[in-house]
């Protein structure tokens, strides 16, 4: 059932299945997908090393379409699938496919305390702000006061952001990318896929039957490089189609303003720090919206933590190293045993 | 040697029940006699009696703690119905333990706890040790806290620590009315307080005063003895079925050359397992604390795909919990173990107390057809066996296993036989060879009807599993008709199958006669214990204690059709009687239930089984 090329060097095709996708057409699923083939070949993994886990939802799918070991669980429970996964096998590469009501609503537990574990997975969070799957109704992603098929006036819950989710569960790594830029799409998952820990990435995306034009504020090509900020670590916070709009601290509150104007230079303008492990800017650029604020994205945290799965494993070797058990019937006779003649 | 004139009796077996408050030492004290008494060659099983507060007020019922031992030299099953020495440091302790105790019973109090202040707080109206409520018992009234304090006065403790020995001038009075060697207890002290030589020195003193007491005393002028367990060979320890199941799981991680991984989250009382398999990072063991059962369950699911014996342990509100991933791991084919330790129910129920009311959740408790293995421990030891059984059988046929336990084998103990693990059953996963050609994902090994277990990582089997029904051999996701109706019927038939692989139904006593007792589970010993007092007194009585639910065994039917009567026993409403109805319509099931959230006494079951052996 493979197709396997005898040269060891990987390209997408190693990863493409024979089977038909089956998602909407124009759905942003299609992009991700895409990118996400592009990227494999360039992580420096063999394809048999590579398992992709999902959840419930439209994104789900996802294992599916991948030429990779792929187990597709069930709703909202990838993250525990894949930390016992890796924490079993810690050579394999994984990658969890995962929604915003997968992850954000039945999942939400799991989500925190895969961050807070920091196990070495790489979780893409494909948010549509809907319920997809099952026909549009409003998810935890959802603004306020929308119209869908279960608030027909409006809903009247406050959503979550899921960046700042990620902030306050002390994830490592967080970025944001839109489904509509594949180049930046795998840039970050690269990065992702390297960095040493849970690796939490947001796509914005496009449901173009429940939700169309969810994110179009931020995506749409003449309005994108206005309401887009894309971080990048160690450069300066600029944004605009001119490149002269900037971020800026005010007290304890960013700003974004305008270079040339009110006496901005700049030199005012804040340098991005991905790798500081306090999150206290991470998390102010995270909750950036419109129309105050562009939206971040690219990579707005990679901090290098010592995750569960490495502790395990030292603490396994250093046991195994000092123990003078060798067997289980070495334990079996230790302790308060007798023996009757 | 005092002076009195001394009688010894020996006794079949006998029952001692240790209580006191929560801080009293209670469970040391008897770990303390059983296992000098099983060092001696003597049968017998323990049971602790916590209370579910942690804490709960000094010298109230709530805080009482118990520790009862069963010692015999016959064989003995359970840790006893009735105590015949009780030892009640408080009025509280008195209280809650006079309806445990036998006609006649021994009865050592501490009497310096009795008096108006304590009395008050164990809620007795009227004075017990005045108000004729103890009549026809031998009530021992010793002074136990002021004589230890004054036996080890000089040593310069404070009183707190003073009062920690109290426990010992209670075992010390044991060890006399018991005939035990003192050498012995004196051993335990010094290893259990290897490091602190002035704890050893004040426990030993107050042991050898509690004894020299009892030795003076009018009360105490009987003795007894419980001679050494006949047929008795070779090398032992003790266990509860906690440890007994943590330990197979780990015998079966070596003998299958296969890591094992638990997912789990604390329960009532399942805790042990995941305690200990903490602890056994040395043999590569992943114990893995999850953040919810949920999350426990799916990293099993997670860790067997990847390679790993995937194990999850619970109660019954966890399996609540897990039942969904449970039908993902039979959907996708891959090994499980559940280990469901059940307890009082339904909701949160009675968290500390046993119960066998999961039977039917572990049977049926998901959407969809989704048979998984039922298997049941029946001794705290056996669940060693039944843990490494479990693994065999849910690696080998590539499906779930669910072992039910419940709280009375989980926290009882008995004697033990150490075992070989070498001479256990081979382990021989159907795992996959690399870059096979002919490997589909649902291919099958047509006599056992499993699939093959395709790990991450190897080279030439990438494939993908899920939730979604699957086309047969290919695991393409299907809705064809046809073939739904053939995947449920093939992963029912995977489980029939092992009919033929476990052992038969064995019947102790005659294989035919008036009255079969039927039970599963952690009921054995009581049940079994009942049994053999009826047919030593020549009652036309069998046993048969079920240990594999699903498949049942293949020769049940033949056993039920030979007795004229059968009595299935649970501590439930009947669900297994119910379950042998629908499989064995054409047998009538007598039941007998109780649901108290304590096991059976074997006298309430002889009595029942004497009922029905009467009726006409």
């Amino acid at each position: 059932m493979e197709n396997n090329n005898n040269n060891n060097i990987l390209t997408k095709k190693d990863f493409a299945v024979g089977q038909q996708v089956k998602w909407c057409a124009g759905c942003g699923n299609y992009s991700i997908l895409s990118a996400v083939t592009n990227t494999l070949p360039e992580i420096g993994v063999e394809k048999e090393n590579v398992v992709f886990v999902s959840g419930i939802g439209c994104s789900s799918r996802f294992p599916y379409y991948v030429n990779t070991y792929g187990f597709h669980g069930i709703h909202g429970r990838a993250a525990p699938i894949a930390s016992g996964m890796k924490l079993a096998n810690p050579d394999l590469s994984i990658w969890v496919i995962t929604g915003d009501g997968d992850s954000m609503a039945i999942g939400g537990n799991h989500f925190i305390h895969i961050l807070r574990r920091n196990i070495n997975v790489n979780i893409l969070l494909i948010n549509n702000k809907i319920y997809g799957l099952t026909k549009g109704q409003y998810s935890p992603t959802t603004p306020f006061g929308s119209v869908t098929k279960t608030s027909p006036d409006g809903t009247i819950e406050n959503p979550f952001n899921p960046g700042e989710l990620a902030m306050g569960a002390e994830a490592t790594f967080f970025a944001r990318v839109v489904d509509t830029d594949p180049r930046k799409m795998k840039e970050v998952f690269v990065a992702a896929a390297k960095h040493n820990g849970t690796s939490l990435v947001e796509i914005l995306e496009n449901c173009v039957i429940f939700n169309n034009q969810v994110h179009s504020s931020i995506t749409g090509k003449d309005v994108k490089d206005d309401n887009q900020i894309y971080l990048e670590h160690g450069k300066p916070m600029i944004f605009g189609k001119e490149r002269n709009k900037g971020l800026v601290l005010n007290g304890l509150k960013l700003e974004a303003v305008t270079i040339g104007e009110n006496g901005i230079t700049e030199d005012d303008i804040l340098i991005h720090d991905a790798r500081n492990p306090d999150d206290t800017m991470h998390y102010l650029l995270t909750r950036m919206t419109q129309p105050e604020f562009p939206v971040a994205t690219g990579i707005i945290r990679s901090f290098e933590s010592t995750g569960y799965g490495t502790l395990l494993e030292e603490k396994i070797n250093h046991a195994k190293e000092v123990s003078p058990m060798h067997s289980v019937n070495d334990l079996l006779n230790s302790g308060n045993t007798w023996e009757i003649n | 040697m005092g002076n009195k004139n001394i009688k010894v009796v020996e006794l079949d077996d006998v029952v001692v029940k240790f209580a006191g408050d929560s801080g009293d030492g209670m469970q040391l004290t008897g770990t303390q006699f059983s296992d000098i008494s099983a060092y001696v060659g003597n049968d017998l099983a323990t049971f602790p009696d916590y209370p579910s507060e942690i804490r709960a007020p000094q010298g109230t019922i709530a805080g009482v703690s118990g520790f009862q031992v069963h010692i015999g030299h016959k064989e003995i099953h359970t840790s006893g119905d009735l105590a015949d020495v009780l030892v009640a440091m408080n009025p509280a302790a008195l209280k809650a333990n006079m309806k445990w105790v036998k006609p006649g019973a021994t009865i050592i109090i501490d009497i310096d706890n009795f008096d108006n202040k304590h009395y008050k707080k164990a809620g007795y109206v009227e004075d017990p040790l005045g108000d004729g409520s103890l009549e026809g018992y031998n009530i021992v009234k010793a002074p136990i806290t002021v004589l230890s304090r004054s036996t080890i006065s000089k040593l310069g403790l404070d009183i707190k620590t003073m009062d920690k020995t109290k426990n010992q001038f209670a075992a010390g009075i044991l060890y006399w009315l018991l005939n035990r060697d003192l050498n012995l207890g004196e051993d335990f002290l010094k290893d259990k307080f290897k490091n602190k030589p002035i704890l050893i020195k004040a426990n030993i003193m107050v042991l050898r005063a509690g004894y020299n007491f009892a030795e003076t005393i009018e009360a105490l002028s009987t003795t007894y003895r419980i001679l050494p367990t006949k047929n008795r060979k070779g090398k032992f320890r003790n266990i509860t079925g906690n440890l007994a199941i943590a330990w197979g799981f780990m015998a079966a991680s070596e003998r299958s050359g296969r890591p094992l991984f638990l997912g789990s989250y604390p329960i009532t009382p399942a805790t042990e397992i995941l305690q200990e398999l903490t602890k056994r990072k040395n043999f590569g063991v992943k114990a893995f604390q999850a953040e919810d059962e949920i999350a426990g369950v799916c990293a099993a699911i997670g860790a067997s795909y990847a390679g790993n014996i995937g194990v999850t342990t619970t109660s019954g509100p966890g399996l609540s919990l897990k039942s969904e991933a449970i039908g993902l791991a039979v959907m996708t084919e891959l090994p499980l173990v559940v280990v469901d330790v059940q307890r009082g129910g339904p909701a949160t129920g009675l968290p500390t107390k046993p119960e066998q009311s999961d039977l039917l959740q572990a049977l049926y408790g998901r959407n969809g057809e989704s048979p998984v293995i039922v298997m049941a421990a029946s001794t705290p030891s056996n669940c060693f066996y039944y843990a490494y059984l479990a693994v065999k059988l849910s690696l080998e046929h590539m499906t779930p296993v669910i072992l039910l336990s419940d709280g009375y084998l989980a926290s009882g103990s008995e004697i033990w036989q150490i075992p070989d693990i070498n001479n256990l059953p081979e382990i021989n996963p159907p795992i996959a060879k690399e870059n096979d050609e002919d490997y589909k994902p649902y291919r099958r090994n047509p006599d056992t009807l499993a699939r093959y277990w395709a790990l991450p990582g190897t080279k030439g089997l990438r494939h993908r599993v899920g939730g979604l029904e699957k086309e047969d051999v290919t695991g393409v996701v299907s809705h064809d008709p046809l073939n739904h109706q053939k995947m449920v019927s093939i992963r029912e038939q995977k489980v029939q199958r092992l009919v033929g692989e476990i052992p038969e139904q064995k019947v102790i006593g005659d294989e035919s006669g008036d009255l079969l007792v039927v039970g599963w589970g952690g009921t054995y010993g009581a049940l079994l214990s009942a049994v053999t007092d009826l047919q030593k007194e020549g009652k036309n009585v069998s046993f048969t204690q079920f240990n594999y639910i699903k498949p049942l065994p293949r020769n049940t039917e033949e056993i039920f059709r030979k007795f004229k009567r059968i009595v299935v026993c649970e501590l439930n409403l009947g669900q297994f009687a119910n379950y042998l109805r629908s499989l064995f319509p054409q047998f009538t099931y007598l039941q007998y239930n109780k649901i108290q959230g304590l096991p059976f006494m074997i006298y309430e079951l002889k009595k029942r089984f004497s009922q029905i052996l009467e009726e006409k």
